[in-house]
């Protein structure tokens, strides 16, 4: 498949056949039918990887550089669990951690675990100014 | 003999004193304390310093030097290959831009890339508020204009929810956000609004503001579909007291795309101020800093304009102009902008419709971020700008100027049909899933009612209860939609589901989404080509019409079938015989009473509500009171008050001649007065009463014998009459010219009173 660009937004309409959700099943297979079957969970009804990417594309392709490059960050967010995500956003919350280390031991976990490399280079950057800024105890 | 008191006030300021306008307090401008829109001497000069490819300094802050905002606005939003070209051009200049039709917005665009806040906020200081609404009608993001309802009550009640959510869905409302007032109650609301925003329709984006995390969860489970509470602050200290910093509201708003929601960030002038941290900033310019930060963090868009800060930024001169300005701030910076005119800034309802007015005429994404769609002390947000009860002027307004405003008459039955609807989906997935089971007199209660004074319905408590039995059991809308199919609410799971699908595409994401008939568009299918007349947003024919179906209108068959509903009965009480052609009497005691040409045939009820039969034995009663003989004579030649005056008055053996429109204008004429100087006009007819018309042919006599005449006087409380009347008014004397014949002489009429109150003048 030809990945999706700024001609074919809106890609639920263009590209129905083969936008899929996490577990793979494509727009046009979710239906009311399928649903009361029991064939489609939540899950199917998540976005994938490949979808926001493609979004980021269509950001960028529009000018919106800096809208592209959150999706980019979302994108390695979707397979990081829930729990994992508001954990990482309350160690970013002023005085919650107390040292610079604790924030790029996150960084490193994200990067490592779900290959969250813009993610874990943002957060190291946060870190920095943090200690610049002096949000750490040390 | 007593002297009068020395006046000590002119009692206009006590009438001033008593105006809801004197509910609003103002506030002296103060820039040191923060009390400063547009310009404090603590802004900064904008500037910027470019050294091997970094920044050096930003607004007059050194790198090293720079806060957490400086530090992400510089790393973010700041494009060094733009600033370089786009700081060297003067604020004047990019100023002109911003109202020049020939420059693309896209251009624009291009250029604030490379803007600082100072800058930012010093271009848009130098337009006036006219050239603010142009600006931002030329730079919004989307073409279509859209709005935001708030959909809540005070009891927390989903069924009410379900019925509002349909209501405002309706109505037109693009989104719709509820909150709680008591937060644990939040899956319950979200569940019920979600399931009342796809009755009749599909395609309202939905959010339940709650705490951060528990937002996120609802997300995740699918009942709603955006975010708006992420908040943003101009001032370091205000961001880390609010609890976050640039960092973490960054974070949050990739983890809201990693989840298929929607995203906007919030900000506005007061926020800071309100937080005690201000810096002695001016306002423009803090919120400046709050834009660019949102530029940079990549979210597509905000809501801003005051919003909670609104009210205090209404006190401070210019405070609705800088509102403005933010706005425009942020569509210049290519975000989608929800502009505020959200938290009711004034008790003066003057000031709300001047603050509303730049809006609906210029367009916005969400001209509203936050219309009150309920009844204001419904408004768990507190009330809005515009609220239930105003919803019908704001109709009006979009009528009145030709502007979309996002919504749309809705006809009550279709009212009173989607809130049954509602209601019975809500009850069937409540009961299917084994939450609740209301009655049927909840159901009837919450269907009818107003607003939630008016219900009997679940206790908060129950509510509660429904809320965590949602929660714990881990329900999503895969469950809703498949009890809303297994009860036969087929439409309505269809349409969840539709709604629900458009995470997995994520068209949605993207800047200025929303969904018009089942499509999604945005900024970029749907860009806003403003170039000059003739382009960018403009109603079309199918568009007007639907904004220009108010209800109760007034035509001509309208009007003709008012006044039928009269015929029988005057029928009843009066027959006038017309003999011959009116000839001039002789006798000086005679008042002659000239009606018009509709007057008794197709029109029987003054604009006041009086039977014509009672005005006309009233007329004559009071010329036999003054001594005087009244004769009565039908004018076809005219249908105007003073002509029909004036040729009665011709026609009376005294001079004195009555002249009566059948909408009950009178006048007392003289045959020796210029047509339009006469002696006695009852121009008021809707507040003219019987005992007018009897005291009107009372004088007529009193005129005719010479004698001293006292004027009637209709006391007028200064009611708009024109406004209630004049279509009605114009609708009437147009039957009447349609009756006139200029060659048609004045006929003499026998009038037979044959009613019981009449019976005297037999």
């Amino acid at each position: 498949m030809k990945a999706p660009t700024l001609a074919d937004y809106p890609l639920s309409e263009s590209q129905d056949d083969s936008i899929c959700g996490p577990r793979g099943v494509p727009l046009n297979k979710i239906t009311l039918a399928a649903v009361t079957a029991g064939d489609i969970e939540i899950e199917d009804l998540r976005i994938s990887r490949d979808a926001l990417l493609a979004q980021a594309r269509i950001a960028r392709a529009t000018g919106r550089e800096t809208l592209a490059r959150n999706f980019e960050r979302g994108a390695e967010l979707i397979n990081v669990p829930q729990e994992v995500i508001m954990q990482t956003y309350e160690m970013l919350r002023p005085g919650r951690v107390h040292s610079k280390s604790a924030l790029v031991a996150q960084a490193t976990l994200l990067r490592n675990e779900y290959g969250a490399a813009l993610i874990a280079d943002f957060i190291d950057r946060a870190a920095k100014v943090y200690q610049q800024r002096g949000l750490f105890d040390e | 003999m007593d002297t009068p008191p020395a006046p000590n006030r002119w009692r206009r300021y006590s009438d001033w004193d008593e105006r809801p306008l004197r509910l609003d307090k103002f506030a002296q401008e103060d820039a040191a304390n923060g009390f400063a829109a547009f310009k404090s001497p603590s802004d900064p000069k904008s500037d910027i310093q470019i050294s091997q490819g970094r920044i050096a300094s930003m607004d007059g802050v050194l790198v090293h030097d720079f806060d957490m905002i400086d530090a992400f606005i510089a790393e973010h939003h700041l494009d060094l290959e733009i600033a370089p070209e786009a700081m060297a051009m003067t604020s004047d200049k990019l100023a002109q831009m911003l109202v020049d039709m020939h420059v693309p917005r896209a251009e624009l665009v291009r250029l604030a890339r490379g803007l600082t806040p100072a800058k930012l906020a010093d271009v848009v200081g130098r337009l006036n508020a006219l050239e603010l609404a142009f600006a931002y009608s030329k730079m919004r993001p989307r073409k279509t204009p859209g709005n935001q309802a708030h959909v809540t009550n005070a009891k927390d009640d989903p069924l009410q929810l379900a019925a509002d959510a349909a209501v405002a869905v309706g109505l037109g409302f693009d989104e719709l956000e509820t909150t709680m007032r008591v937060s644990r109650n939040s899956w319950s609301n979200a569940l019920a609004c979600v399931v009342g925003s796809v009755v009749g329709r599909w395609g309202a984006l939905f959010q339940c503001s709650s705490e951060e995390a528990e937002e996120l969860r609802i997300g995740m489970a699918g009942f709603t579909s955006y975010a708006e509470t992420v908040s943003v602050y101009g001032t370091e200290k205000s961001f880390t007291d609010g609890d976050d910093t640039p960092w973490s509201k960054a974070f949050l708003v990739a983890a809201y795309a990693s989840r298929g929601i929607k995203a906007r960030c919030t900000s506005g002038a007061g926020a800071e101020l309100l937080m005690g941290f201000h810096e002695a900033k001016s306002l423009l310019y803090l919120e400046a800093r709050c834009l660019c930060l949102q530029r940079g963090m990549g979210v597509q868009g905000t809501q801003n304009g005051g919003i909670d800060g609104a009210p205090l930024t209404a006190t401070i001169p210019g405070g609705m102009r800088e509102m403005m300005a933010e706005n425009l701030l942020a569509v210049w910076l290519d975000l989608e902008c929800a502009s505020g005119n959200d938290a009711r800034a004034t008790e003066s309802e003057i000031r709300v419709g001047a603050k509303i007015m730049p809006y609906l005429i210029a367009g916005s994404d969400f001209i509203c971020s936050g219309f009150g769609s309920i009844l204001s002390y419904d408004n768990s947000f507190n009330a809005s700008l515009f609220n239930a009860e105003e919803l019908e002027d704001y109709l009006v307004l979009q009528r009145d100027f030709e502007a979309d405003g996002g919504l749309t008459p809705l006809p009550e039955t279709t009212a009173l049909d989607l809130r049954t609807r509602a209601v019975d989906a809500l009850s069937a997935v409540l009961e299917e899933l084994e939450l609740a089971h209301p009655t049927p007199q909840m159901k009837a209660s919450v269907i009818v009612a107003s607003g939630s004074r008016e219900t009997q319905t679940f206790s908060i408590g129950e509510v509660t209860r429904i809320s965590e039995a949602i929660e714990s059991r881990n329900l999503s809308v895969i469950d809703v939609i498949r009890a809303l199919a297994k009860r036969g609410f087929v439409p309505e799971a269809q349409n969840l589901l539709n709604l629900v699908k458009l995470r997995v595409s994520g068209d949605y994401l993207q800047t200025s989404a929303i969904v018009r008939n089942e499509h999604v568009i945005s900024a970029i299918n749907d860009p806003n080509d403003y170039a000059g007349p003739g382009t960018g947003y403009r109603l079309s024919e199918a568009r007007r019409d639907e904004i220009i179906g108010i209800r109760d209108t007034l035509g001509q068959s309208e009007v003709l079938s008012a006044q039928a509903r009269h015929k029988k009965a005057e029928s009843k009480r009066i027959v006038y015989l017309e003999t011959e052609t009116a000839v001039e009497g002789k006798n000086s005691s005679e008042v002659v009473i000239g009606i018009s040409p509709a007057f008794g045939l197709q029109l029987f009820q003054t604009t006041g509500g009086l039977n014509l039969s009672e005005v006309l034995n009233c007329l004559v009663e009071g010329v036999e009171s003054g001594g005087g003989k009244a004769r009565v004579v039908r004018m076809y030649h005219t249908a105007d008050t003073s002509f029909l005056g004036l040729s009665a008055a011709k026609l009376s053996g005294s001079g004195i001649g009555i002249g009566i429109q059948a909408k009950g204008t009178a006048v007392i004429h003289s045959s020796d007065r210029l047509p339009h100087n006469n002696l006695e006009l009852f121009s008021n007819a809707p507040i003219t009463t019987l005992e007018h018309y009897r005291a009107l042919g009372h004088n007529a006599a009193l005129y005719a014998f010479k004698q001293e005449v006292e004027p009637i006087l209709v006391p007028t409380q200064g009611e708009a009459l024109g406004a209630r009347f004049h279509a009605q008014v114009a609708l009437i004397h147009a039957i009447e010219t349609g009756l006139v014949d200029p060659n048609r002489a004045p006929a003499e009429v026998a009038l037979k009173f044959t009613g019981k109150k009449a019976g005297a003048h037999q």
